[in-house]
């Protein structure tokens, strides 16, 4: 989830916001969160990544008020000579991919700097996964001697001054000195070779995913022409992110030229590239999906306030558009330019039987019969803290990886959250009696998942004796027409002598007694405790 | 009779036994004299006294009184002398000595020390020239009972009696750790009314028998005819009584669970550990998605869990990697392995994308319809604060029909929330990696006048239904939280008590009335 901060200055050269504006925010798929005198806060869903600039997310909103509407133009000029960047066979194992541009006539003040470098670690942090899958650099032109190299050396044989860096290093030790180095040093790992940006003067640009060059790798007030790359894995994805960036430049006034990318290994290609993808529609596939009766001139105008063109049965889709995977895509933004308040809800009639789930229809009869006993039902975690599975004698159990708090068991029994509820209810009126049904928590090779779950019963009475808890046990299992057979055992937490285990057709399925002392202790309880606890699997089937 | 007689005689009808008991004692004037002369406890007293004073035959005045009484330091020293009194003991004989001697004779802590030396030098009783202790009185006058001593034996004294010399001393011993501290205590007074007198007068004629708690006894043999019957006060406060009852969490999810039943949804259920297939392949979540991360998803240790068919399996790892259906996919090689690791489920989606599979597999092309439900606890790694927790409610819900349409689904949201008696709601486009359209709900709160964001829904992507159904059928589908509505109908603001389980809060919260 990305929120993103606009100037409210810049935005209202376009749209002055006043209560209608923000609802219309949320409204176009991009929740209105907060607005003050400098800024206004927007969230964009990570589908998204064009609206995260001021300009991206502009063009796209005035269209959808019907202000600029249709597939934005923009004119791309043909690479000039030396506008080549030349990519070595090297990179293939370990960053295969570039797209490249040239934006020139651009004025840089401290303002479109930060706009700049925000909108490169907003698509960093969504659709590149934290540069995994995309790094966006961007480069004063007037600091590179054209062409470039795209190629992988040994990482001791890089060696540059990186950004907010004072001395030359090379590659490794920029992984393990440099602050950036050891945020991302992990997406080179175990790579013989790093990727390098290299001009014909042999100045090295920068080293992606992880950092540039302090030399020739940072705009400036004085920066009037840059170079853009981004480098990863999915061509396809880099060439749109790459046109996110260059549209933005083009809307703050830039001209935008195009490169040529000499893969030694795949056909040579010029980027940016902006002829639209298109995709056909069905009219009938659209009026069936949303319940509506829309004609096909509904959906052209439709189509042109999200920002797409409509010619013969095809939608040209804007070429920084990187969620257009399926017709359905296009069919939200058609429900999206329609209104999602414009539809009018219909309750259909589809004659089905509602059915409730067994289990749980005898869970509530249970409940019933103990709360017709004055049992006050409990509803706790199904994950325990270390501490409590100690206190309850479990020493393993099944545990949660990095869990964020103290609870990472999943639980093992009933009685272990019972007897911590107790715990902490010493200042409540005696007696207590609670009950709770709940899963628990086994290793089981056979299942799914490899963990069995199953439904329990557990009751307490403090203060409690064995007597009182059969006799909850008798009516309970008379209520619901069970039957069991109580048998002597020793049960760890139990008194012995004082324990039963419960037993259907020859296998146990609960046991019920009184708890002993020492585990009372432990708990902090200070009051005779008899409980219950029953599988209710067997039951319920 | 005239009506004053009428409510005299009211008044001794409705005469308690206690009352009755202590009506004639109460010329003693003293509430502890009567305690002791009716051998009654303080309860029952202060209880009589309140129906008394409720019936004005007495005035009622609870006074505040405050006791200066010994604390803990003061008890210690009053049997092992005052720093002070310990320090001079030294001094009885040899008249003068070294301070380092006299600290370690003393057996003083450097706090006493130093107060005890402040005390005898402020009463004059020592100087210290020099490093030395001198005693400047006599033996005699040495060994008298100072009067903080005697202060301290003397409490309890009430404070507003103290006189100036003692409110000194009282001031003085004020300053220094618990030697006293001041107890309030509130005492009951009472002056009997005029009414009162009345009553008192009355009540040695009154003759007639009243009858208490009807008992079996009475009934079987009818004595009680001729007898009256005391009337209670009716008004009076009766001790609470706490009953059993469901915990309000579950009462709320029975509701919701009757309105999908009413609405004609099967119910879904399933384990609360999945295979991550399930909860996120399935369902399109790419498996480098950032809510696969352990940061925000619970990954079971070392468990690797069992894939469905093979089928299936392929056919979803297609969708990822190629797409369907004219989809482009997300482009990337799709890893079982990945796919195998055992999650606690993030939404109860996993049950539909189940669900999905199942009618997937039957013949009868027909069959493949149907409209299901689900309300189950989900779990997400979170730290817990007031508004976030690890584990949470979400309802969800699925119709699977050839014609369901995007107006359905808001249809069925809008009659569900109408239930839970939301009757505005609002649908915003959203976006979810598994369902498109995609939409958040939110509902308006009349009283507090704010849009309450539930949750999403939409319809499912062919990138969903057709590896799971083999075919494209529109499959509404929604899952929102449960947790928020169920806060503001109990009015909970921190999220965390909706499962403390606080044995007070279970006892006295309302039952879920809808």
């Amino acid at each position: 989830m990305a929120i993103v901060k606009f100037s409210r200055k810049e935005f209202e050269k376009y749209v002055k916001i006043n209560d209608k504006i923000k609802e219309k925010i949320s409204m176009f798929g991009t929740p209105f969160e907060s607005i003050d005198k400098k800024e206004i806060q927007i969230e964009i869903f990570p589908n998204r990544p064009d609206l995260l600039s001021l300009q991206g997310y502009i063009r796209a909103f005035l269209a959808f008020l019907g202000k600029k509407k249709g597939l934005r133009q923009y004119s791309i000029k043909k690479p000039e000579k030396n506008y080549e960047v030349k990519i070595n066979k090297s990179v293939r194992d370990v960053r295969p991919y570039t797209a490249c541009a040239i934006i020139k006539k651009l004025k840089f003040d401290d303002e479109r700097i930060k706009e700049v470098i925000d909108i490169q670690e907003k698509i960093h942090a969504t659709l590149g996964r934290n540069r995994k899958k995309i790094a966006i650099g961007i480069y004063p032109l007037e600091k590179i001697f054209l062409p470039i190299k795209y190629e992988a050396r040994k990482p001791e044989d890089i060696k540059f001054v990186p950004l907010e860096g004072k001395r030359e290093m090379n590659g490794l030790q920029i992984l393990q000195k440099h602050p950036t180095g050891k945020e991302y040093g992990y997406l080179l790992e175990g790579k013989k070779k790093f990727p390098v940006f290299v001009d014909v003067a042999g100045n090295i640009l920068s080293m992606p995913p992880i950092i540039n060059s302090e030399q020739t790798g940072k705009i400036t007030k004085n920066t009037k022409e840059v170079f853009v790359e981004c480098s990863g894995f999915d061509f396809n994805i880099l060439k749109k992110t790459l046109n996110i960036i260059i549209t933005m430049f083009a809307d703050m006034g830039g001209e935008v030229y195009q490169m040529r990318l000499n893969y030694g290994f795949r056909k040579q290609e010029l980027t940016p590239n902006l002829q639209p993808e298109k995709m056909k529609i069905n009219l009938n596939n659209i009026n069936k999906l949303l319940g509506l009766d829309l004609k096909e001139k509904d959906i052209k105008k439709l189509l042109e306030k999200m920002g797409y063109d409509y010619r013969n049965k095809e939608v040209l889709i804007p070429a920084w558009r990187t969620d257009i995977l399926h017709e359905v895509d296009i069919i939200e933004d058609i429900a999206i330019a329609y209104g999602y308040d414009n539809f009018e809800p219909e309750l259909p009639e589809i004659s089905t039987v509602g059915e409730e789930d067994k289990k749980e229809i005898i869970k509530r009869k249970i409940s019933g019969v103990l709360t017709g006993l004055n049992f006050i039902e409990v509803s706790s975690y199904h994950l325990l803290t270390k501490q409590d599975m100690k206190k309850s004698g479990h020493r393993a159990g099944i545990e949660i990886e990095k869990s964020k708090t103290d609870y990472n068991f999943l639980k093992p029994d009933l009685l272990c959250s019972a007897l911590k509820i107790l715990s902490e209810n010493t200042d409540a009126e005696y007696p207590q009696k609670i009950f709770e049904i709940g899963k628990v928590f086994e290793k089981n090779d056979k299942t799914e998942t490899r963990i069995e779950e199953r439904d329990k019963l557990i009751i307490t009475i403090t203060p409690g004796n064995f007597t009182q808890i059969k006799q909850i046990f008798d009516y309970l299992t008379n209520m619901t027409d069970t039957k069991f057979e109580i048998s002597e055992t020793i049960a760890h937490n139990f008194i012995e002598g004082r324990t039963g285990r419960i037993m259907m057709e020859g296998k146990q399925i609960g046991i019920l007694g009184e708890i002993h002392p020492s585990v009372l202790r432990a708990w902090h309880l200070k009051m005779p405790l008899a409980c219950l606890e029953i599988d209710l699997e067997k039951i319920i089937s | 009779m005239n009506k004053k007689e009428v409510d005299l005689e009211d008044l001794l009808l409705s005469l308690s036994p206690l009352e009755r008991t202590i009506l004639p004692l109460l010329h003693l004037s003293s509430v502890d004299k009567i305690s002791e002369q009716g051998k009654l406890d303080m309860i029952s007293l202060n209880r009589a006294f309140q129906f008394l004073g409720n019936k004005n035959l007495i005035k009622l005045s609870k006074e505040k009184r405050k006791f200066v009484k010994i604390d803990t330091n003061g008890i210690l020293y009053l049997k092992k002398g005052l720093p002070e009194r310990r320090l001079l003991s030294l001094l009885f004989d040899i008249k003068k000595i070294g301070l380092g001697d006299a600290k370690k004779r003393s057996g003083l802590s450097d706090n006493e020390f130093a107060i005890a030396l402040g005390v005898l030098k402020e009463k004059k009783f020592v100087e210290v020239i020099t490093g030395s202790i001198n005693l400047k009185v006599s033996k005699e006058e040495a060994t008298k009972k100072f009067p903080e001593e005697k202060f301290l034996e003397s409490l309890p004294l009430e404070l507003e009696k103290l006189n100036e010399k003692e409110k000194n001393i009282f001031q003085k011993l004020k300053t220094r750790k618990d030697l006293v501290r001041i107890d309030e205590i509130s005492k009951i007074s009472f002056e009997i009314t005029e009414l009162g007198k009345k009553v008192i007068d009355e009540l040695p004629k009154f003759k007639k028998e009243l009858i208490e708690q009807l008992s079996s006894d009475m009934i079987k043999k009818g004595t009680w005819r001729g007898k009256v019957f005391r009337k209670y006060d009716i008004k009076s406060r009766a001790p609470e009584i706490y009953g059993g009852k469901r915990h309000f969490v579950n009462q709320a999810i029975d509701y919701a669970r009757k309105i999908w039943i009413e609405m004609g949804f099967k119910e879904m259920t399933g384990t609360l550990a999945q295979v991550s297939f399930w909860n996120f392949d399935a369902l399109f979540t790419a498996q480098d998605h950032p809510v696969r991360e352990m940061h925000d998803t619970f990954y079971v240790q070392e468990l690797k869990g069992k894939l469905p068919d093979k089928k299936i399996v392929k056919a979803v790892k297609g969708a990822h990697e190629k797409g369907v259906h004219g989809s482009k996919g997300w482009k990337y090689e799709w890893k079982e392995d990945e796919a195998k690791k055992i999650i606690l489920r993030t939404h109860t989606t996993c049950l539909s994308a189940k669900t999905l599979a199942i009618l997937g597999k039957l013949k009868d092309k027909k069959n493949k319809r149907g409209k299901f439900f689900a309300v189950g606890k989900c779990f997400r790694n979170e730290t817990l604060d007031w508004s976030h927790g690890f584990e949470f409610y979400q309802t969800e819900g699925i119709v699977l029909d050839k014609n369901a349409n995007f107006r359905h689904l808001l249809g069925y949201l809008q009659e569900f929330y109408k239930k839970m008696g939301f009757n505005k709601i609002r649908f915003a486009p959203a976006y979810f990696p598994y369902t498109e359209p995609s939409m958040e709900i939110t509902v308006w709160h009349p009283e507090k006048k704010v849009w309450l964001e539930l949750g999403g829904a939409g319809i499912f992507r062919p990138e969903v239904t057709i590896p799971l159904l083999g075919e494209f059928i529109p499959v509404l589908a929604w899952g929102p939280g449960f947790d928020r509505a169920i806060m503001d109908y109990y009015q909970i603001k921190d999220l965390r008590e909706m499962y403390k389980n606080d044995i007070n809060q279970l006892r006295k919260i309302k039952f879920w009335l809808k």
